[in-house]
């Protein structure tokens, strides 16, 4: 029975890999125990599963995904960290090739596809409604198993790290690198399995978003007179569509090679690696606009409320969010430059890169000459907004510099081109996302969050930002490739490579700024009893803080953009109030446990696909299909909030 | 422009006022939304399979020295499974077509029609890859192979899954007769269906007759 | 006098200005700010000319930002003009479409045109050497077609000679990278890429791989040895001397994943490179294999056979010309 037991954890629990492990073991099993002990002994169970696992709601929603995005940010800068602490010295033994490489690979899929995802997907679904005068989305229980979906897929490549072991390829997984032959563990499949699961929540997601913008907008909202970022959500839905079918091919297809044994990208047989690294970029290149694009949304939001001044260049503002989402499709070969495309082919796509530059510069300038003329008050979102400006202007000027096809022969996979996305990922999206929460956190929970704290975080990730990847612009100079777990005495990489460790730990200590910011606000932070504490200009800051869980008792007739901004300037206010005799009956979806139970399925089909246990693969997809045909069968499915307690709730608002 | 900010005002959470003016399917704003964002899969749908098509065209000749398209495809197999698809589009429009006329009993005879045809299609689509199998033709055997059996398969999973689910949806036509939501039901999967139909018209052409020509 | 010959006489005496204070500024230890021959140098620039492009754009945007932010922040003591309803303007959105869009087609242009100088080789009147680069879990294989020598983790080079590197590996891709030299590019299985390198000082140069392989992929580097002419020569007389000859045997034992040092041959079995790169799946380029025919044994004169390198497409699609392979062995 032990040596069973020794042969279970030494498969699945990786327990033969030594005390690391030993502790991430024994610490789930702690946290997992602490949570359902909490829970149990405050009797919370009901609750979350009324409140939370089965909601439907949008807002609620939104909130689960940022709760989940930031746990994520903190796995992928544990991560990180631990990757800066191998390389802080030449020759460093703190972790061997094997867990560097698997640590590297996390860290980029975790915080692209579940922390910068999941970011932008909470401010969708908390913002968007609220900005366009709806009370949900058009499809409330396909965004639940969106969510779940997604929460699923992150969980599943998460318990790889102590269950069965993580994937090492990369999180570009190229093959033959990916394929059996080379990786025989089960971590590649987490990886693929993960990303499917959570890539179709992400494709439903987008569907579920341009229809809410194109179809439920209150009356008057032309879209032209929508707030720029539910433009910049539209713009990314766009992208999303027609981006992640390819992703969705390109994981199946090495899945296939994986588990059935084909031939699609092996090195013989008439495979073609090629192949999967077309579909991959094409997915991959529109993905990072996917998740700059909103933070450009934010950023335009949170000009205009803190100069206290209408966007400049509104117009020039989508069609630079158009042109980026249309122009997002034709650069994805500047991934592989020096793969051997012909001439004519590279010049096509560096032209096509660099072109993406001038609508990204043409939003930048519009931002600046929001504030000209304006009265800039230096709130959280507007710091991290302006931070973000000088961060992004480099980062993407050595994206330019990164297109030109012939230099990039000498920047490809150096840490030049390490510290080029970072900069831009962090600086755009990081920032962005920040931002956002910051701005609309008093929408989301009633109180804003403290000044104080979020500005020693601010400060900390911002230097710890510039001193961890500036030195990488120069280490990529001193030809140091990404990816190499450690690296000889004599190259002189040594200093740089110090510094930015030190930068690192910095943004560490950013992070954990934020989240004693959080703690500390949710006893002492400042209530907002308006609804309004920013003095903003869009629908949603017309509501209470939080929002009754149907928004908008009556729906507003929109006639401007900025329309609140408007009432207030006109001492209008009072318009938008309900009134007691144009309450009607609101028709509300219904709560459903299905979108979390399918989310189990998936997750266990998942698991089952990993280990290649056929039949609990199969079980997991059959059950999928029972859950939707339940829910085809189902009518009733919505119900009716009567006037008496929409004008109960109303009233206890002070807002009848 | 008022009939469109009236569907706008009724949309999904808001009262539904039905259009009477419309074909059935679009009278309740609700069920148009929902039947937007079907096409809207369909064109993730679309794009799925491009990605599939674009993998075939690359690995087409990739046969490792095993079975080319032209030793393989049986020129009188797949005429009849395009016949009977094509056969099955038509009868799955004239569903749609029994539908917006509130003929509820033709609605269900010509998706009974759709379906048997559908499940002869995937019946022989079976047959032709039980034989290929036998021949050692199987996905395993090269990129050509894998890439034929995954278009092909994909496609022949879509009709297999449709069947189920246009199964589904005569039920509840039989159980709660054409209303908004059944209408609507009808309308998407006869979407679905048809697109499927479209599909297949590339297959036939890009995989099978290039395969038996070229 | 290749140095000049590649730089072009025209090229803004600011830029060379530049050029030099940012290569003083740094150490040799900053490898791609210290090209040590025509490819590097041409590349370097670029790195320079894309530089003082963004330059151009972000030093304003930097000082408007700092500018903007101190006039305009909320103070009541601040009178600078509030205009809050101010927010069109054609003149100054169209200078800033405007000016972008001057910018990317300077840089587009300088791109389009460096991208097809570098797929010929360096101007010289040498005659080109051919060597052919396999990469291995986790090791590099070096062939000498004309020579008929191989080594392992070290390559040999002349000085002053345009090198026609021919690039394929025999495991998970890799990218073949002396920063020194020039720019990188990929090792693919199935696929001969090639690259043009030229060194014109002696020395020894780092070299290594770019792309991730795997457990060993931080171990893969490897040494140029630029040498003259004559001390060329010479090694290659004493490796065929003194070393011993690779085998197929040898060459499967090789291939196998491991971390080693440096070796010599002093033979490779005849047409080890085509074949591997017909085995991973060269063999799907027919297309190719009429220009390709004869090059194995013929490969001095590759550089001429290259001129077909400039029509291509895609990587991945069938028609891609570099992808190349030989078929008279099949």
């Amino acid at each position: 029975m032990p040596d069973a037991l020794r042969q279970f954890a030494d498969t699945y629990l990786m327990w033969q890999e030594g005390p690391m492990i030993w502790i991430s073991d024994v610490l789930i099993l702690l946290t997992s125990i602490g949570i359902v002990a909490t829970l149990t002994y405050f009797k919370k169970w009901k609750w979350l599963w009324r409140e939370w696992l089965t909601t439907v709601d949008h807002k609620k929603i939104g909130i689960m995904y940022l709760i989940a995005a930031l746990l994520m940010m903190f796995r992928g800068g544990a991560d990180g960290l631990l990757m800066r602490t191998q390389l802080a010295a030449p020759g460093m033994h703190f972790l061997d090739a094997e867990h560097y490489d698997q640590i590297f690979t996390t860290h980029g899929t975790i915080m692209i596809l579940f922390m910068a995802m999941p970011f932008i997907f909470a401010l969708f679904n908390i913002v968007v409604p609220l900005q366009i005068g709806a009370r949900d989305v058009a499809f409330p229980y396909l965004n639940a198993i969106s969510f779940w979906l997604f929460f699923f897929g992150a969980l599943l490549l998460n318990i790889s790290f102590v269950f069965g072991g993580s994937p090492d390829a990369g999180w570009t997984s190229y093959p033959p690198l990916s394929e059996l032959g080379f990786d025989n563990g089960p971590g590649e499949n987490f990886y693929l399995l993960a990303l499917q699961i959570s890539g179709i929540g992400s494709i439903a997601t987008g569907i579920n978003f341009l229809v809410t913008i194109l179809r439920m907008r209150a009356p008057g909202m032309t879209l032209m007179k929508m707030p720029l970022f539910t433009w910049s959500v539209l713009s990314a839905c766009i992208m999303i569509i027609f981006a992640f079918p390819a992703l969705t091919v390109a994981l199946a297809l090495l899945m296939l090679d994986r588990i059935v044994g084909t031939h699609f990208f092996t090195i013989l047989q008439g495979g073609n690696p090629m192949m999967f690294i077309n579909l991959f970029w094409i997915w991959g290149h529109p993905e990072v606009y996917i998740v700059v694009v909103p933070a450009f949304g934010v950023f335009s939001e949170v000009v205009a409320t803190f100069a206290r001044k209408r966007i400049f260049g509104y117009t020039s503002m989508v069609a630079a969010l158009l042109s980026i989402s249309v122009i997002s499709y034709f650069v994805w070969a500047h991934h592989f430059f020096t793969m051997g495309a012909g001439a004519d082919v590279n010049t096509f796509f560096a032209v096509a890169t660099m072109a993406v530059g001038i609508p990204t510069g043409v939003k930048v300038f519009n931002w600046l000459f929001t504030m000209y003329r304006g009265r800039i008050r230096m709130t959280l979102p507007m710091l991290w907004t302006i931070a973000f400006v000088p961060c992004f202007v480099i980062g993407g000027a050595t994206g330019v510099m990164l297109a030109v096809a012939p230099a990039d022969y000498q920047y490809h996979n150096s840490y030049f081109l390490i510290a080029h996305f970072h900069q831009v990922l962090i600086g755009g999206v990081v920032f962005g996302m920040l931002a956002g929460m910051y701005y609309w956190w008093p929408k989301m929970f009633g109180f804003k969050l403290d000044e104080r704290l979020g500005r020693w975080a601010f400060w900390f990730f911002n230097i710890g930002f510039y001193v961890c990847f500036m030195p990488q612009y120069a280490l990529g100079f001193m030809g140091m490739q990404r990816r190499m777990y450690t690296y000889p005495a004599d190259m002189g990489w040594g200093t740089l490579n110090f510094v930015s460790t030190i930068g690192a730990y910095l943004m560490g200590i950013g992070f954990i700024f934020i989240v004693a910011q959080v703690l500390y606000s949710i006893k002492y932070g400042e209530r907002d009893l308006t609804g309004d504490p920013w003095d903003g200009r869009t629908l949603e800051w017309s509501l209470p803080s939080p929002v009754p869980h149907y928004n908008f008792a009556v729906i507003p007739t929109v006639t401007s953009r900025d329309y609140w901004w408007t009432l207030k300037e006109e001492g209008r206010t009072d318009e938008i109030k309900p009134k007691p005799e144009d309450i009607q009956p609101i028709h509300m979806p219904k709560n459903s446990g299905r979108p979390f139970l399918m989310g189990v399925l998936f997750f266990v089909a998942g698991l089952g696909f990993v280990f290649n246990w056929h039949v609990l693969a199969v079980l997991g997809l059959l059950g999928v299909v029972v859950t939707m045909l339940r829910r085809s069968f189902e009518y009733d499915d919505e119900y009716y909030i009567q006037p008496e307690e929409i004008q109960h709730v109303e009233s206890a608002l002070g807002r009848l | 422009m008022a009939v469109v900010e009236k569907a706008l005002r009724d949309a999904h959470g808001h009262l539904s006022g039905a259009d009477p003016a419309k074909p059935l399917e679009y009278q309740d704003p609700n069920q148009s939304l929902r039947i937007l964002g079907f096409w809207l899969f369909l064109a993730t749908d679309m794009l799925l399979f491009g990605c599939l098509f674009a993998t075939y065209l690359v690995l087409r000749t990739h046969t490792d020295g095993g079975p080319t398209a032209h030793e393989l495809f049986d020129i009188p197999g797949f005429t009849a499974e395009t016949f009977i698809l094509l056969t099955s589009s038509f009868t799955g429009g004239l569903a749609t077509l029994a539908m917006r006329n509130r003929n509820r009993k033709q609605v269900l005879a010509w998706l009974t029609v759709t379906i048997l045809l559908g499940l002869a299609f995937v019946g022989l689509e079976a047959q032709e890859f039980y034989k290929d199998v036998l021949e050692g033709a199987t996905m395993q055997r090269s990129a050509f192979l894998s890439a034929f059996f995954t278009l092909v398969g994909t496609h022949g999973s879509h009709v297999s899954l449709g069947i189920v689910w246009m199964f589904s949806i005569l039920l509840q036509v039989a159980k709660r007769g054409l209303t908004q939501v059944t209408a609507r039901k009808v309308f998407i999967v006869n979407l679905y269906w048809h697109f499927l139909d479209v599909v297949w018209v590339f297959i036939f052409t890009v995989v099978y007759l290039f395969g038996v020509v070229m | 006098m290749k140095r000049t010959q590649l730089r072009k006489p025209n090229r803004v005496l600011a830029l060379a200005a530049l050029t030099a204070l940012l290569v003083s500024g740094c150490g040799p230890e900053y490898l791609v700010l210290h090209p040590v021959g025509p490819v590097g140098r041409e590349e370097l620039n670029l790195i320079v000319l894309s530089t003082v492009l963004i330059l151009i754009v972000v030093i304003p945007v930097l000082a408007l930002l700092v500018y903007i932010v101190w006039r305009y922040r909320d103070k009541p003591e601040n009178d600078a003009p509030y205009t809050p309803q101010w927010s069109e303007s054609k003149l100054l959105e169209a200078v800033w479409w405007g000016i972008p869009i001057v910018i990317v087609a300077i840089l587009g242009f300088y791109t389009g045109k460096s991208t097809f100088k570098l797929v010929e080789p360096p101007p010289s009147d040498a005659k080109p050497l051919t060597i052919q680069v396999t990469s291995l879990d986790w090791k590099w294989l070096f062939q000498y077609p004309g020579q008929n020598v191989a080594t392992v983790n070290y390559v040999e080079i002349p000085v002053g000679v345009p090198i026609q590197f021919e690039l394929t590996a025999d495991a998970p891709m890799n990218s073949f990278w002396v920063p020194q030299l020039g720019g990188q590019e990929y090792t693919m299985p199935g696929m001969a890429m090639r690259l043009w390198l030229e060194a014109d000082q002696p020395g020894t140069y780092y070299g290594h791989g770019a792309n991730f392989t795997g457990k060993g992929f931080a171990h893969m580097d490897f040494q140029v040895k630029a040498v003259s002419q004559q001390e060329f020569d010479q090694w290659v007389q004493q490796v065929k001397a003194n070393s011993p000859a690779l085998t197929l045997a040898g060459y499967q034992q090789l291939k196998q994943p491991s971390v080693v040092g440096t070796a010599s041959y002093s033979s490779f079995p005849p047409g080890l490179f085509n074949d591997t790169v017909w085995a991973n799946g060269g063999r799907y380029m027919p297309e190719m294999m009429d220009d390709m025919t004869g090059m194995q044994g013929h490969t001095a004169d590759a550089g001429k056979s290259d001129q077909t390198s400039g029509m291509s497409s895609m990587p991945g699609m069938e028609m891609d010309g570099k992808q190349t392979a030989d078929h008279s062995g099949h």
